[in-house]
């Protein structure tokens, strides 16, 4: 079979696992729905991911091992993930092919030379990483502090180093070499001193901004299968609705239709991930290259070059994505497959220069710090990001998350949402809870994000330590937030309405919101006086009260000046009397010529922060249709301690 | 510009041509103007007033009918209360379709008993469908979620291994419907695409403590029949509870007091708030049923207005020891 063929199917056969795996993304008991389909899988074998938590959390979670395969994979055979894996690679492919396959030979192969901007994704991959390197920067620049033994032992290996490079130089010139070491170590030590105090946090992880594996996730996730939704084609039983993707959408359409300009635009221009491939991929033992430089230079070879890595002269090997569309082009068979180097040459050097790389970590340094500076993981934290249980402490959480929106799509209510800027511009598309949105609060019963998240920014709980049960009985159940009422909006409170919605669906045991009953008078207008009584009956002088007005069960009346101010329930009343329930009777009955009132029994809530766990079921229930009379903020989140909101001893 | 004014000239047939189009232009762009114009602007929105009525499912000429069966087996005390009032041939005729209008509000397990038993779900489609009923529908409009509720309450496994077809709400599946002789229920969008389906309904529940209402039983489970911002009916909570047994005229009720929540109601969550009172009640006067009901939860008929107010209304009696009801044990 021709190896163009072969690289088509297996595009094709990862693009389908990739949609294949969004679809089962779908909470439910049918068999396209999660059925323990590896749905992370496409994630995992990205090693971007792996490479850019390792840097910020040290770690490589769980599956992100995959990518350890793919990195191996690819100082073998080179850039294979662009070519024949990456879903949104894919998609460019064949964007690219339906829009310019019209255009002649010569403007095909014009669009697919070289581009010298195609360096920019590699400023991209190096602003990302060093982001999410930060915290190790810090680390190594305290180091003389923290660990004098082995700053000691790196302070002798750099001057054997040094030692050895100024001997091989046939210049000498130690003094300068000297003076330039010992400058360099004494800045060390000066920074170290600087940052000895410092614990301002530094660790971060923006990569899933751009990375195309998170990129193209979040856009099927959380754009392109909830418009389906609102077709009969509908994976999710009520419409999936998610806040502020227009954004994500835009970045998607934007990304897509870059083909229009150049195929594979965010391939060549954009994509870290290939960037970091294009560095790996500087030892592969294969590459692509000429078997003989007897060529005709008819250009053929970059016509559909996928690349853009210029085959026919110097071959940019860490440019091509080993699409092979040069091998089947070349009509003299020059082009191939092989582990020697092309005859006409090849660039192994990345085009970066120096300045350019400083400038790109540089700026990465600083944007972290920068942002952070709003205080927005100090005292200015906002306590509308309600972040979904098991979530770690924020900072923490934002060296983890790679905005993939597999939380999001996974939730079986739809509360969990791709965060706006409540959690700072860092915080953009992460997690967080909004309760107006979706088929109910955050449920008690379920762990499904944390379970699903690649990554463990939303760490996996199980039943018994969301609930506080078993073993975790002591520590009691994982608190997202407090609910809060306000009673200038609250029915009861501020409106004399009987209601209490959100203490009947408060899911806990004994419920986190209680009642306190009170009889408030209601405004009759005028005062209602007494024409005559008995034990069950009040007549009063003035028509004016409407037929059952107050006969729901929920309000009484009382003799204002009797001795006896118990407030009887009222179960009938026409337009000038009332009959009170047989439970107790007026006695005596009030006089002719006093005043009774009418009173509405209302039971007011409370909520027990002790109890509450911040799930939003009430938020969401609460029948004030605007802005909710009960919402839930942060506050006394498990997952910061600086957020508690209540004394707790021992 | 062209520089030849010669070329510039147009002939006389040019002229006509191009004048007949741009007239056919002017008289589509000024028709269609005209078509389209709307002087008045739009006027205030007014409610159109739903036509849909729900029949009355109770079997004609039958008569008020109650049994209340002792015993902690779920099935044995479900089939004797039911053969006790006449067998569910009674009820349920060869060619039937039916709706079991379940409990399913929360997404609970079915030990904590906040939700309808899923074996009660079961062994009432079985004796429907042994009947001859030819469909049996199970729904509710949960609080939670639909599909964690019903899941997790484990009523669509019992619901579909039974042989029903189980029916989660969608926004289409609702239709706004009037109470002809209710305050509340005007207008209101209902749960009416399994409703137009069939001809007689069972309704079913379990019996739970209620802070708002006094107690959530037969009648209250019907409040999972409405859609929309249903909660604002929680101001007039024993009105809507009365109006709702105005809606649906069940044809046969399954009251399950095997467990009773007796806190923290109606939501529960803990084993804490459940009491053993092993009872079941089967009945077509969902007033006496629910009456008999607050006896489990010891309450009496004045915690729960709505009692009254729907003997009042003339849709039951409180008095269910007026029915003589069946009492036995298994």
């Amino acid at each position: 079979m021709n190896i163009v063929t072969t690289r088509r199917i297996s595009q094709i056969f990862f693009f389908i696992i990739f949609i294949w795996f969004c679809f089962v993304t779908s909470p439910g008991d049918q068999w396209w729905q999660l059925r323990g389909w590896p749905v992370n899988w496409i994630i995992e074998l990205d090693p971007l991911v792996g490479l850019a938590t390792l840097l910020s959390t040290r770690a490589v979670y769980a599956g992100l091992l995959w990518g350890l395969a793919t990195i191996v994979l690819t100082i073998v055979i080179g850039r294979f993930f662009c070519g024949w894996l990456c879903p949104f690679g894919a998609i460019h492919q064949f964007v690219g092919f339906v829009a310019n396959r019209k255009k002649k030979t010569a403007a095909k192969i014009k669009l697919n030379a070289y581009h010298p901007g195609q360096v920019s994704k590699y400023w991209i991959l190096v602003f990302l990483l060093t982001i999410s390197a930060m915290e190790l920067v810090v680390d190594l620049i305290r180091l003389p502090g923290n660990n004098q033994w082995l700053f000691a032992l790196l302070v002798l290996a750099a001057l054997a180093l040094t030692v050895r490079h100024t001997l091989g130089q046939t210049r000498l010139n130690v003094k300068k070499t000297g003076l330039y070491f010992i400058g360099f170590i004494a800045i060390w030590l000066l920074l170290s001193v600087l940052f000895k105090a410092n614990r301002a946090p530094a660790a971060s992880l923006q990569i899933g901004l751009l990375d195309p594996i998170s990129l193209v996730y979040r856009s099927i996730n959380l754009v392109v299968l909830p418009l389906m939704d609102q077709t009969s084609l509908r994976l999710s039983p009520a419409p999936r609705l998610y806040d502020g993707t227009w954004l994500i959408g835009a970045v998607f359409l934007a990304a897509v239709l870059l083909n229009l300009l150049k195929p594979r635009f965010y391939c060549r221009f954009i994509c870290p991930a290939g960037a970091l491939f294009g560095v790996l991929s500087r030892f592969a033992l294969w590459r692509i290259g000429k078997i003989s430089d007897d060529c005709s230079d008819c250009h053929a070879c970059e016509k559909h070059c996928e690349g853009g890595c210029s085959p026919t002269t110097q071959i940019r090997s860490n440019e091509c994505v080993l699409c092979m569309n040069c091998m089947d082009e070349c009509r003299h068979g020059l082009m191939t497959y092989q582990n020697a180097p092309s005859a006409t040459g090849e660039i192994l050097e990345l085009d970066l220069s120096r300045r350019q790389f400083l400038v790109s970590a540089v700026s990465g340094a600083a944007v972290i710090p920068v942002v952070r500076l709003s205080g927005n993981l100090a005292g200015n934290w906002n306590p509308a990001l309600v972040r979904p249980p098991g979530a770690l402490a924020e900072q923490e959480f934002l060296s983890r998350c790679i905005k993939c929106g597999q939380c999001m799509r996974i939730c079986p209510t739809n509360v969990i949402h791709p965060a706006g800027l409540e959690g700072g511009l860092e915080g953009l598309w992460t997690p967080v809870l909004n309760f107006r949105i979706g088929t109910s609060g955050c449920q008690f019963n379920c762990i499904a994000c944390g379970h699903l998240c690649p990554t463990a920014a939303i760490r996996p709980l199980s039943l018994d330590e969301r609930k506080g049960l078993g073993e975790f009985a002591d520590k009691g159940p994982i608190t997202i937030g407090t609910a809060f009422i306000d009673r200038g909006r609250c029915l009861p409170w501020a409106m004399d309405r009987p209601c209490i919605v959100c203490q009947e669906n408060c899911p806990v045991s004994p419920k986190a919101i209680t009642t306190r009953s009170v009889f408030n008078t209601i405004n009759t207008g005028s005062k209602l006086m007494v024409e005559r009584a008995d034990a069950f009956y009040v007549e009063i002088q003035a028509t004016g009260l409407q037929v059952d007005q107050y006969a729901t069960g929920d309000y009484y009346c009382r003799a204002v000046s009797s001795a006896d101010v118990r407030p009887r329930r009222i179960i009938s009343n026409w337009e000038r009397g009332l009959k009170v329930a047989g439970e107790l009777a007026f006695e005596p009955p009030p006089a002719p010529g006093s005043q009774i009132e009418i009173l509405v029994k209302l039971q007011q809530p409370y909520v027990d922060p002790n109890r509450c766990i911040g799930c939003g079921v009430c938020e969401h229930e609460c029948p004030v249709p605007g802005k909710r009379a009960i919402r839930v903020t942060a506050d006394n989140e498990t997952r910061a301690r600086e957020h508690a909101l209540l004394l707790r001893r021992p | 510009m062209n520089p030849d004014p010669d070329k510039n000239d147009l002939t006389r047939r040019q002229f006509m041509t191009r004048a007949v189009k741009a007239g056919g232009s002017i008289a589509v762009a000024g028709a269609a103007g005209f078509w389209f114009h709307d002087s008045n602007g739009p006027g205030r929105s007014e409610e159109i007033e739903s036509d849909i009525r729900l029949p009355d499912f109770s079997v004609p000429d039958l008569g008020p009918k109650m049994s209340i069966i002792r015993g902690r087996n779920r099935v044995e005390t479900l089939r004797l209360a039911v053969k006790s009032i006449g067998g569910i041939e009674n009820f349920i005729k060869k060619g039937d379709r039916v709706l079991l209008k379940v409990n399913a509000a929360f997404a609970s397990p079915q030990m904590l008993s906040a939700t309808t038993h899923p074996q009660i779900v079961s062994e009432m489609t079985r004796l429907c469908l042994d009947a001859g009923a030819s469909l049996v529908i199970v729904s509710d409009n949960p609080i939670n979620d639909p599909g964690s509720c019903f899941t997790l309450s484990g009523i669509a496994d019992a619901a579909r291994s039974a042989g029903a077809q189980l029916f989660l709400p969608r926004d289409d599946a609702f239709k706004p419907l009037s109470v002809p002789e209710g305050k509340l229920i005007r207008n209101w969008p209902v749960l009416y695409d399994p409703l137009k389906r069939i001809n007689k309904i069972i309704g079913t529940a379990p019996v739970k403590d209620h802070h708002r209402s006094g107690a959530s039983m037969i009648m209250k489970n019907w409040y999972g029949l409405l859609g929309g911002r249903r909660n604002i009916f929680h101001q007039d909570i024993q009105t809507i509870i009365t109006e709702l047994a105005m809606m649906i005229r069940p044809t046969l009720v399954i009251l399950d007091g095997t467990t009773t929540m007796m806190t923290n109601g109606p939501t529960g969550g803990s084993l804490a708030d459940l009491k053993e009172t092993s009872t079941m009640i089967a009945g077509t006067d969902q007033v006496a049923v629910d009456a008999f009901g607050a006896t489990l939860l010891g309450r009496s008929l004045n915690d729960l207005p709505f009692i009254g107010m729907a003997e009042a209304a003339g849709l039951g009696t409180a008095d269910y020891q007026s029915l003589n009801p069946v009492m036995a044990e298994v």
